[in-house]
Formats: C-alpha cells, structure tokens, sequence
C-alpha cells in the first residue's frame, strides 16, 4: 500500500525548520524522501496548487475508549475520525475499561492500532493502578511496551505525594507526566464554569481557581522533582499565568489547550453556537474541564501565540447519544472533536490572532517537542527528508458546515453542528497511505 | 392591556364560548411555560389579570367550570411536593380538565433517554400538558423540546420555579397594586433557590427594586459581578439588617438543614442571629411591609414563629392565590392548543 506519491505544487508548511514555500513532497515507502533525487517507478500524483501541504497533525490527548467502551469510540473509528481531521498521530489517553496500567492492557491497543488504526496510536500508561490515585502502576513496564507519557487524565492526581513520586520515577525512564489540572475539592459536583452563567442557568459551577490552583501546586511539585510535567487542557487565566511564570525561571513544565477552549465561552452551554434565543442546556457543550470565560479564552489565545502553550490537542471525548440525551447534570463530559479542531482553530488565523504556520506549528512540532515524541518516532511532525511520510493538505479558505451525521467519529457530540468553518482537511496521508481524501482531489 | 373579562359563569357554557372572550389580546404565544426570564412586563400583566378572573371563579358557590373539559393534564414529579402539586391539580380540576398525577417520586434519575422517554409515553397516552417538577436544573427544558404536549414547569433544580414567582407576584399586587419601585428583599439560601432566581427576573422586569440578601457562600457567582443586561440588576446585601431597612416585602426562603451542616454556614445557631426575619429586624422595614415565604418553612431557623403567623405574614395568602394563578397558567397554555387544536391544525395542513 506504501505507493509512491508525488505531491505537487502546494504551500508547503514544514514549521520545525520554518519552511513556507511552494514545492514539490516526495513519498515513498513510508517515507518523506528527497523531490531532487529521482524518483522511480509509477507514482501517484497530486495536485496540491492553491492547497497547504504541512506535517500531518499530532494530537497528544485522545480519549479512543478501546478497551471497554468501544459503544463510544474504537481504536478504527477514532483513527478514521483523526484522520478526516488531519492527525496522524493520537496519543490515546488511559482512561479505558479496564484502564491502561498494565502491559497486556497497553499491548492490546498497540495491536488494535497496528491492525485496524488508520493512524499511528501512541499509548499513554496509567500514573496510579487504576487510575485511582492511591498506587504507581508499573510505570518501567508500561515504558518498556511503548508508552510515551503517563497520566490518569479525566482524575487528577489529587494526592501531592502520588505526585512528586510519579514525577520521579517517570523521569527516570525519560517519559513525562500529565496531570488533569483541578482541585476536586474546589469542582466537586460541578457540570460548568462558575459565573453568570451557570447562575442563569441553575447549574453548578466549577471556579476557574480549582485549576490555578492545582497548577501552581503541580508546578511547585515538579519543580522540587526537577522532572517534566506537561499540564493537559489549560483553560484558564490564572493557569497560565502560572505557567508564565513557571516557564520563565526554567521549570520543565509544558502545556497544551483545546481547540474548544480557544474558541468557545461558557455561554455555549446556555445558547448553544448558534445563539439560541431560548435556554438549551447543551449538553453537547459540556465538557471537562469547562468552557470558560470570554476573559479566559483571551488569555489561551495569548499564551498559545507566545509559546506559553505550547500545543493544541483535541481532548476529543466521544460518546454516545444517550450519554450526552439526558438532563445536563447527567450526562457525561466530553466533546468529539478530531473533525473539527483545524476547522475551529482555524478563527485564530482568520482573525488574525496567529499566522497559519504559527497554528500549523502547534499542531506539529509544538506538539512534538512537548512530549519529546521524537525520541519515540524519528522525524515525527516533520516533512524533513526521511521522516514518517505523514502529510495532510489543507485549504485554509474552503468552508464547510458541520454535520455531525457525517462524522466518522462515533461520537456525534459537538456543540458546532450547523456551524459553519473556514478550513478543511482535503487528504491526509499516513505513513506513506492516504487515510482520508475528499472527493474532488485533482490528480 | 388588562381588558379582561371574567370568564362566563354557568358552568353549562362550551369551552370555546368561554376561550374567546376572556381575554382581549393575542399577547400569549407560549406552549410551554419554562420560566420567566423572557417574559414582557405585558405578558405578566396578562397572566396578572387572568388570575384575577380565575379568583373570582374560586370565589363562586360552586367553583367549578369547563374551560378546559377534554384537557389531559399530567403532573409528573421527580421531587417530592405537597403544595405545588396539590394545586396545581385543583387548579386543573376548577377548570374541568382531566387530571392523572404520575408519581415518579424516585429522584434516583439515570440516563436521560428514561427522561425524554417517560415525556414521549405520557404524551402518547394523552397528555395536553405536562406539568413537571424535576430535581435537575433545565430537565423541563430537555422534556420541552421532545414534547408535542405542553411543558409547565413546577420546579427544576436550583433553576427555576415560574409559578411560584407569579403568584408571590399576585400576592403583592394584592397587597400594594403595581410593584414599580417597590423594595423587594429575598433573603436566605438564594444559591439553592429555584424561587429567588424567577422571582429576580419578574420583579425586575415590573420595575421593582430587588435586594438580594445571604453571607456570601449562599451567593450565586456572578450576580453582583456581571456584564449589563446578562442578568436583572440586583442589588447584593450580606448585612439583614441593612438590607430590610425601608423595605416593602421581605420574603424569606427556605433553609435546608442539610445546607446547614454542608459547610455552606456553621451552623443553624449564627445563621438565624444573622438571617432570621424576626420582629426586630421587621420593625426596621416600612410598616405593614409583606413577610412571605414559599414554604415549607423552617420556623426558628429563617423566619421566628411570630412573625411566620403575624399580622403581616401572607404565607396563606401566597398558598390560596397558588391556585388561581396556576389556573391562569393551564388555561393560558393550553389555549389553542389541545389535542383537538393540534390535530385540526395537521388536518388543515
């Protein structure tokens, strides 16, 4: 299946070594190889003039609820979802049924990935047995299998010490920790952000300070470690400002936001995206952690334009219909968001907040260097010579309307459906195959 | 706006004879009655001078009437409730409506498809209206937007409690007439209070001046805190007796004692030396000022005994002036709109 593929004519976007030129991409056998050198043999070509031609995406927290929820998600349908979305790399997180703590879990989604993935799947290992916050998992068994970071993501790591010890005996295995940045004691039965929203609304709010708070903590945790901590979904002001901080007097310490909490306030959950008139209760819009406020939005959107945030990944939490058709203070959290999140983000750059190659960067290399993925995937995010032949094409003005019927997600949750996106992934290549195409590619 | 006129008496009279004249105006387009924070001070007012018609039905020998004979009205409650449900069905049965009461008084709520489910199986059963109280906030709202029949909220969460609101509101236009620039102080458990929240939204939107009043963890966020117009303008007091000076109704609500000994206060103790509508506290608001609750009350707790039966307490008259304003609620969502309605429109169509 690894044809040669000559893709030509694009705006290539490469942000690693700051490439952004039009030319020529070369394929073969999995493989980004040289367009000088001559190619031989048959190859399809593609012709990608009026398209963008970048690194395909690479998604640090996906939740594919294979094993054990699969009525949600599976490993196929996740990978498929990725890449109509343009990502050609997940990093699945391990909040499965059972969770992925041990190796026979974490070799089981190894193997559904390289049998039924359309997409390379990186696991992520439990921190604690499962996932309770009480035990490390064998964290040098789950690292020795494959996984690229630890995390009981969906709980944070309530107890300090849990923590620091994780930190430690992760970072000597090289691997980071990410921690769900939330003080439960602060958020305990919320379903959104606190504020006067949920006060119209009558719902319970989770102050944005359950996540300062716990982000500071963390970071006075890692930096006392002197081990890498990566913060999963930043979604609020004084988070980052942590961060800030943080980052400038040299802790190891990296974060990424959603495309949801870059774009969408806590007035979805009333009003839905299309401005309702009438309350609506969106249950498509609840998610953890919240959307927050239009002041906190400014600050994500801030920080991911100054590096404070150094990546976009989707927390794509797909579910079921009847887990999101119920009464908002039941249903379950989580957005399936691998189709939308180029569309979305796409608004920073037409608002000119960031550059195109800047939003390419931190869906790419930005990821990338967070979790330090090269170390585990030689040239991953990169259309350097000899990298994975992991390519998406993009057309960064084409706008589409979304349709959640059309996801191949099984998570139809969006609260986007029926709005319109400036953006669209027209093919993406993974490993040297293409993995999604819409129909209409000139070849 | 209130050209109303009191609905025929003779009970032998169609129902189409009595829907037509009684009131003037078109200003009613709702089927569904979720809460009052979109109604039009117009809207109140009609909902005002409906009541007063339907009063004036209670008052008769026999008060009964076939406003709404052929009307299948269901009261399905998710929460435990003495009054709310038991006018709600006399007001149905004053106005000849065929009531049966679902006692679904199981909270123990799972996955939503049961919600949206149970709504689809009483409507195909029959039900015109729905009449709900649910322990989930906006729970109506998901039934509403799965139903053809019509939703009337009797409750839900900490949200909302529409009727409850308007006929608090009925009680002090009984009292006082037009409530513009009244001084209205709701003091208590506001957070948990499904009754404050409407009631803000009615007050507000007739003019009248609203202080609300709690230590600050009974507070929803946001309240003194938000941008103009998301929501009504209130004015935030932590101090009672500050708050009730010169006011002209104080409504009390209900502290629940599990609120007490939840970390929210420390304990019942302080939070009635700081928040119990008492004689001396009273004195310092206008003379003959309304003290109402919504009831149950915990007397000794938020409200002392002698002023819970005073001389100026309503809280009878908020329960009596309960049905009146429910039967204006069924009769004013279901114009129009029954089965028979319903199904000569889709024949039309």
């Amino acid at each position: 299946m690894s044809d040669r593929i000559i893709i030509r004519g694009g705006r290539i976007i490469d942000p690693a070594p700051g490439a952004d030129a039009v030319g020529d991409v070369a394929i073969e056998d999995g493989r980004i190889v040289s367009t000088a050198g001559a190619a031989t043999g048959p190859a399809r070509e593609i012709d990608a003039s009026g398209l963008v031609v970048a690194p395909g995406f690479v998604d640090l927290h996906a939740h594919l609820r294979d094993p054990g929820l699969e009525y949600k998600e599976d490993i196929e349908s996740g990978t498929r979802a990725a890449a109509r979305g343009g990502f050609t790399t997940l990093c699945a997180m391990p909040n499965t049924v059972p969770p992925m703590d041990s190796r026979s879990i974490v070799e089981h989604v190894l193997r559904e990935g390289a049998a039924r993935g359309v997409v390379r799947v990186l696991p992520i290992g439990a921190v604690s047995k499962g996932r309770r916050g009480e035990e490390l998992a064998e964290l040098g068994d789950l690292a020795a299998v494959g996984c690229v970071a630890f995390s009981d993501d969906g709980s944070p790591i309530a107890d300090s010490t849990l923590l620091r010890r994780a930190l430690e005996y992760a970072n000597d295995f090289g691997l980071p920790v990410i921690d769900h940045c939330e003080d439960p004691s602060l958020s305990r039965d919320t379903v959104m952000n606190e504020g006067w929203v949920a006060t119209l609304l009558g719902l319970r709010g989770a102050p944005a300070a359950a996540e300062a708070a716990a982000v500071a903590r963390d970071i006075a945790v890692a930096e006392a470690t002197g081990a890498h901590l990566h913060i999963a979904h930043v979604s609020t002001r004084g988070a980052i400002e942590e961060l800030r901080r943080a980052k400038e007097r040299g802790v190891r310490v990296t974060a990424e936001v959603t495309p949801h909490h870059l774009t969408l306030s806590e007035e979805t959950v009333a009003f839905g995206c299309l401005q309702s008139a009438e309350l609506l209760y969106e249950t498509a819009a609840k998610v953890n952690p919240p959307l927050r406020s239009r002041d906190d939005i400014a600050a994500c959107i801030e920080a991911l334009a100054d590096g404070t945030i150094d990546c976009i990944a989707t927390d794509h939490a797909p579910h079921a219909v009847t887990d999101k058709l119920c009464e908002f203070d039941e249903a379950d959290f989580g957005i399936s968001g691998l189709e939308t999140a180029f569309g979305l983000c796409m608004r920073l750059v037409l608002d000119g907040t960031i550059t195109l190659p800047a939003l390419i960067h931190r869906l790419t290399a930005g990821s990338v260097r967070a979790l330090g993925l090269d170390r585990h995937v030689r040239g991953l995010g990169t259309l350097a010579t000899g990298a994975p032949a992991d390519v998406v094409l993009l057309d960064p003005e084409s706008s589409w309307i979304v349709d959640p019927a059309r996801f191949v997600s099984k998570g139809k949750n969006t609260p986007l459906a029926g709005v319109r996106l400036t953006g669209r992934v027209v093919a993406t290549i993974a490993a040297g195959r293409i993995v999604h195409e819409e129909t209409g590619v000139r070849s | 706006m209130t050209a109303i006129r009191p609905l025929e008496p003779s009970a032998g009279d169609a129902p189409g004879s009595l829907a037509a004249p009684a009131v003037s105006d078109g200003a009613w387009r709702r089927h569904h009655l979720l809460d009052l924070d979109s109604f039009s001070a117009d809207e109140l007012e009609l909902v005002m001078a409906t009541t007063d018609a339907m009063n004036e039905i209670l008052r008769r020998e026999v008060p009964r009437v076939p406003a709404l004979r052929g009307t299948t009205i269901v009261t399905l409650f998710y929460e435990n409730s003495t009054r709310t449900r038991a006018s709600f069905e006399l007001a149905a049965k004053v106005l000849g409506a065929d009531v049966i009461n679902v006692a679904s008084a199981s909270s123990s709520v799972t996955k939503g498809e049961s919600l949206v489910d149970t709504v689809k199986t009483l409507q195909a059963v029959g039900a015109d209206v729905l009449v709900m109280r649910h322990g989930r906030s906006g729970a109506p709202y998901l039934a509403a937007r799965h139903a053809e029949c019509s939703v009337v909220n009797a409750g839900d969460g900490l949200h909302a409690h529409p009727t409850q609101a308007l006929l608090d509101l009925f009680t002090m236009r009984a009292a006082f007439g037009d409530v513009r620039g009244r001084r209205v102080v709701i003091v208590g458990d506001v957070l948990h209070s499904r009754v404050a929240r409407s009631n803000i939204w009615s007050l507000t939107t007739l003019g009248a001046d609203v202080t609300v009043c709690a230590p600050t963890t009974l507070l929803p966020a946001g309240l003194s805190r938000h941008l103009e117009g998301q929501l009504p303008n209130v004015r935030v007091e932590t101090d009672l007796d500050r708050a009730i000076v010169d006011a002209d109704v104080v409504m009390a609500l209900r502290m629940q004692n599990e609120r007490m000994h939840g970390g929210f206060v420390p304990g019942a103790r302080e939070y009635s030396r700081l928040y119990q509508v008492n004689a001396t506290r009273l004195a310092r608001a206008k003379p003959g000022a309304l003290v109402m609750h919504p009831g149950p009350m915990n007397e000794g707790v938020e409200i002392s005994h002698e002023v819970a039966h005073g001389l100026q307490s309503h809280v009878e008259e908020q329960v009596q002036n309960g049905v009146a304003v429910r039967m204006a609620v069924l009769w004013l969502i279901t114009r129009g709109n029954t089965r028979q309605a319903r199904a000569a429109a889709k024949g039309a169509l």
